[in-house]
């Protein structure tokens, strides 16, 4: 059979799709939810990166908006010189694209549910991942390989974060950078396309060179990579978190006591 | 003149899209004839998929020592050798062919530590033989058949209901039947057919068996003259669900007492001791299902009328990989977690060990140019059935149907003619309940029946009790002849119901008639009035056959066993 | 539960148009939706028309949209069903009705025969050997019921209505299976690109939701095989890399067609 014979024989007279299932209710709650989130979010973010570039540091903590701390002397934030990589990793996320697809552009909001009647981005119908600009996100492992030396960086601050006036150094600052560092790690590597290239693409691991190390790995990934939605979403609170933390500190909120112990 | 129908031809028409349907569609296509398969349901949807455990064939993968002649011996032990025993023989030899070529058409089955196919233990079979993927084989199975056979250049008719065979002479001519989705007759024509068309285990109540299995194949194969065999074999499989009450009768699949599932009743005995100390809860199927039944009607049975079977003890994650259907089967149709507790099992009717008479080298029936594969054919599990043994069954015997009918069919120049007066009094009986006002309903009149063979006919059978049912089944028919229905042909259920009344009444009534003349115990058959086997009766199959126009039954001796295989049995005791 | 009795309200008709009819059912323990329509059938409206087979969520025959979500409707338990609202069972929307809960589901079976079946490499008769580990992944998409239920719900085919661009989720499984087997020896890249549509899908993960087999189609199948397919399309370093090396290509599916085409040279 040829695609057009398909086409012709595609199903045609059906009951149309619609959002006024009988019986369901409730399926909105859930994409707008997350759109709500989502906005609050990147509101918030984007205000830090882009005009908050003062009051970022506080003692051995450096803000993960900030990572790696450039000095750079010009007028724009310093910030967003990184911040796209993350930016980036999360806007072609696999986990992401679902969440906004459904909270944004209702492409579909839930499943089973009609879609509203709507102007789809440069391409004017629905074509998927097809085309302009979401045919980007096939890039996805671009952003991986960068994201992988962004994290590195703020393992750098997370460990430095435990050392203050030339000693060891416990405080909740640095708790928390430890949480969101741990968290951010489970985000990455719990992503698809590290899943692939590790392993993912092998189709026979007995025959593969380093096989079996690469299954192993493919193993590992493949055991955190249903978590990567709860890992997205922890650890895009703990980023906030931590920048708010440090700002907080910075502007004097908690006082002036760094201790060296628990709750100072 | 009959009401218009269209028409169409093939060298090999099959009716049935089950493993042996799809396997002989595959054969026949490969060896160069026009292949028509017709199916009640949607392609891959067959009963077949229902089969759970595992296919029977001696890899010797895990137990080198297995071999044919092992299971051709476990085979005919358990079928009590009234089995045809040159099927048995092609089966064993051919099962491990059938097997590997299965995995080269992208079936894949669960692996050994060295990368070979795995086999579980199973009940009544001596070694380790059954190849299996989790607990759904059958799928596997239909699935590989299925994305075969649509590359074949078969022609498949899906939703089509076959409800006659048409004769030219003795010669088989073609079928006749309807589309389900719009109710348009059709006559197909055909130099050779093969029926692939499965059980009929809906006529019990409690039963594993799906929508399909209304045994139509065997009734219209009957009606076509052919001969039945073995029908009184019905056999129980020992575990079915049995609580909440819509799920009773769903199987629970005998790899659960192959990868160790313990059999007790209320007391928390393992009663299997009683019966067979030796093979425990893998006894053959006729055993088992006969032990729970005891237990059951001496009062030490589970709250709802079964027995316990418990795997609990093993690994929660042993469980949920290797029966990880029977986990999910019971956790949301029973709120039962198998992992923590055991499950409730009663026996459900499950197969069909008795058919249609074929010729073990051929899979041709008593009708020249009609065949027959799977569970609708007989012979091969004589008595009782292993588990297992199907699922090869298809394979084996749908390969030998689909190239010995595509080689029958060569040698037919034209196609047979077809009178219109068949095809005249086939319309005249589907559309009758439309047109009668008797006010018979198609459902009701099934489960009358279902009453009847549960009540005459279940797993253990009396003399006056069986003569009882068969004059229920007579009074029955009278008003399946006044079942009417209403609303269009255009897919409407109670029409095909009406139909598969008849079919059932006249397979019932063989079965009964069949489970009379057998008058001993033996295999799936428990005669109470009879309790012991009888070796005179150990040499015959009692055949069942339409002679002008009534049921007739009469024994069959058996051929004797060539000596080679003879001593196959001897030297395997 | 006993002494109660259930609304149902079912969708009847036909392609020129239908609505809901209420039926009121006798409450059994346990019992699922579909014990409820053949209660219909046998004591209410004989042509109540449902397809279904073995009724232990085996076959995916009964594949149905209850209150509004898409199920099976012999795994549908009632009591998980809110109590004191009627049931609505309606037919799949993606397909065309043919008469109540039945709809004409042949367009996948058109599909399945485009794609090239399994292909292995010459047969040389001895048994083959493949490892638990190369076969582990395998199991999932074997679990597939075609009970058609992710095609329904896939908004590329219900919204979209790109049955012409898009194989749908049940496709993507199969290739799954068939991509990642390691005796399978064709190159499926191209022709998940351009005949099978995958870059129509973007994994909103409603397959995922609705699969009673609880089979990961997004996360195991589609996403691995989108990976496979940027691998190809959407790797510049790669694709220097194939330039330069010039390594071996396995023979490819065709793009048009259930066949093969030839080793690009």
């Amino acid at each position: 059979m040829t695609v057009e014979e398909r086409v012709a024989e595609a199903p045609s007279v059906r009951q149309p799709p619609t959002n006024a299932m009988p019986g369901r209710g409730g399926w909105w709650i859930q994409p707008n939810s997350v759109a709500i989130a989502f906005t609050l979010f990147i509101l918030y973010s984007g205000w830090s990166v882009l005009f908050l570039s003062g009051h970022t540091t506080y003692g051995p903590y450096l803000s993960p908006f900030y990572s790696p701390h450039i000095p750079l002397n010009w007028p724009l934030s310093a910030a967003i010189l990184v911040a796209w990589v993350p930016l980036g990793f999360r806007a072609t996320c696999y986990y992401y694209r679902k969440a906004y697809y459904r909270a944004y552009f209702r492409d579909p909001p839930a499943c089973a549910i009609g879609e509203p009647q709507h102007p789809h981005l440069f391409a004017g119908s629905y074509s998927g991942e097809r085309k302009f600009p979401w045919v980007l996100n096939n890039f996805h492992r671009y952003f991986l390989y960068l994201a992988l030396i962004v994290l590195g960086f703020l393992w750098w601050d997370t460990i430095n974060a435990f050392h203050y006036g030339g000693t060891w150094y416990v405080g909740l600052g640095s708790l928390l950078m430890l949480a969101n560092v741990i968290l951010l790690t489970g985000y990455t590597f719990s992503c698809h396309a590290l899943r692939h290239l590790v392993g993912g693409s092998v189709d026979c691991f007995s025959c593969a060179f380093a096989g079996r190390p690469r299954h192993g790995m493919y193993g590992l990934v493949s055991k955190i990579n249903p978590y990567h939605p709860n890992f997205a979403w922890l650890s895009l609170a703990s980023v906030a978190a931590v920048d708010i933390y440090i700002r907080l500190a910075s502007y004097g909120a908690f006082g002036h006591c760094l201790g060296t112990h628990f709750g100072c | 003149m009959a009401v218009d129908y269209e028409i169409h031809d093939h060298d090999v028409l099959i009716i049935g899209a089950g493993g042996a349907g799809l396997r002989a569609a595959i054969q026949a296509s490969n060896a160069g004839a026009s292949v028509g398969v017709v199916t009640k349901s949607l392609l891959g949807k067959a009963h077949t998929v229902m089969a759970e455990g595992g296919m029977a064939a001696s890899l010797g993968n895990v137990d080198p020592a297995d071999n044919w002649k092992v299971h051709f011996a476990d085979t005919m032990r358990s079928g009590k050798m009234i089995n045809n025993w040159r099927m048995v023989e092609l089966f064993a030899k051919d099962a491990p062919n059938q097997v590997y070529q299965l995995e080269r058409w992208g079936a894949l089955f669960d692996r050994t530590p060295e990368g070979k196919i795995m086999q579980r233990p199973f009940g009544a079979h001596t070694y380790r033989r059954l190849a299996h993927v989790g607990d759904r084989t059958g799928l596997e199975l239909i699935r590989t058949l299925e994305d075969r056979s649509i590359h074949t250049g078969a022609t498949v008719y899906m939703e089509c209901i076959v409800t006659r065979l048409l004769k030219d002479g003795d010669h088989i001519a073609g079928a006749f039947g309807y589309f389900r989705d719009d109710g348009r007759f059709v006559l197909f024509r055909a130099k050779a057919i093969i029926l692939a068309s499965g059980g009929w285990g809906r006529m019990y109540k409690v039963t594993s068996n799906s929508w399909e299995c209304t045994g139509d194949g065997v009734a219209m194969a009957y009606e076509a003259g052919a001969e039945l065999r073995d029908t009184e074999m019905v056999q129980f499989h020992p575990t079915g669900m049995v609580w909440p009450p819509g799920v009773r009768g769903i199987l629970v699949t005998e790899g659960v007492r192959g990868e160790g599932g313990l059999l007790k009743n209320s007391l928390g005995e393992r009663f299997m001791e009683k019966y067979d100390p030796k093979k425990m809860e893998l006894s053959s199927r006729d055993v088992v299902a006969r032990s729970i039944y005891r237990e059951v009607q001496e009062g030490r049975g589970s709250p709802h009328g079964g027995a316990f079977l418990d795997i609990s003890y093993k690994p929660a994650d042993f469980i949920r990989t290797k029966l990880p259907s029977m986990y999910e089967q019971f956790k949301v149709l029973a709120d039962i977690d198998i992992t923590k507790e055991p499950m409730q099992v009663a026996p459900t009717v499950h197969y069909a060990m008795g058919g249609v008479d074929v010729d073990g080298d051929t899979a041709a029936t008593t009708v020249p140019g009609l065949y027959a594969a799977g569970e609708v054919a007989s012979g091969l599990h004589g008595a009782n059935r292993l588990g297992g043994n199907s699922l090869s069954d298809l394979v084996v015997f749908g390969t030998i149907a689909g190239q010995c009918a595509a080689d029958h069919a060569r040698g037919i120049a034209s196609f047979p003619g077809i009178d219109d007066a068949q095809i005249r009094d086939e319309q005249e009986i589907l559309l009758r309940p439309f047109e009668s006002g008797g006010g018979e309903n198609p459902y009701l009149i099934h489960q009358d029946l279902q009453d009847i063979m549960a009540d005459h006919a279940g797993i253990s059978r009396t003399g006056p009790g069986l003569e009882e049912g068969l004059a229920k089944l007579a009074a029955l028919r009278e008003r399946a002849c006044r079942i009417s229905i209403k609303g269009s042909r255009i897919f409407n259920p109670a029409w095909s119901m009406a139909r598969d009344d008849l079919f059932m009444l006249t397979v019932a009534e063989a079965v009964i008639r069949a489970a009379l003349a057998r008058t001993e115990s033996r295999g799936a058959h428990w005669r109470l009035d009879y309790p012991e086997l009888d070796p005179e009766q150990g040499k015959v199959n009692y055949m069942v056959c339409k002679a002008d126009g009534c049921m007739e039954v009469h024994a069959a001796p058996i051929p004797p066993m060539p000596p080679e295989l003879q001593e196959v049995i001897e030297e395997t005791s | 539960m006993p002494d109660e009795t259930i609304t149902f309200r079912v969708w009847r008709g036909d392609p020129s148009g239908g609505q809901e009819v209420e039926y009121r059912v006798p409450a059994v323990t346990g019992m699922v939706v579909l014990d409820a329509m053949h209660y219909i059938q046998a004591y209410l409206d004989g042509d109540l028309a449902v397809r279904w087979n073995c009724k232990a969520a085996k076959c995916g025959s009964c594949s149905a949209e209850i209150n509004g979500f898409p199920k099976l409707m012999c795994k549908t338990r009632i009591d998980g069903l809110p109590a004191d609202a009627p049931i609505h069972v309606h037919p799949m929307r993606s397909f065309p009705v043919i008469r109540d809960l039945v709809t004409d589901v042949s367009w996948n079976y058109r599909v399945n025969k485009e794609i090239a079946p399994f292909t292995p490499a010459e047969d040389d008769g001895e048994p083959w050997i493949m490892y638990q580990e190369d076969v582990q992944r395998l199991y999932e998409p074997r679990k597939c019921i075609e009970c058609f239920l992710c095609q329904n719900t896939c908004h590329v085919l219900r919204n979209h209505d790109d049955f012409a661009g898009y194989y749908g989720p049940r496709y993507m499984v199969r290739y799954q299976y068939l991509a990642m087997h390691p005796k399978d020896i064709l190159d499926r890249r191209e022709a998940l690109k351009q005949k099978a549509g995958i870059g129509y899908c973007n994994i909103t993960k409603c397959c995922q939701e609705v699969c009673p087999e609880h089979i990961h189609i997004t996360d195991n199948a589609i996403i691995p095989l989108k990976e496979r397919v940027a691998d190809e399309y959407y790797d510049p370093i790669r694709w220097a890399i194939r330039k330069l090396t010039g390594g071996e290509r396995k023979p490819e599916e065709s793009t048009t067609g259930p066949g093969i085409v030839e080793t690009p040279k």
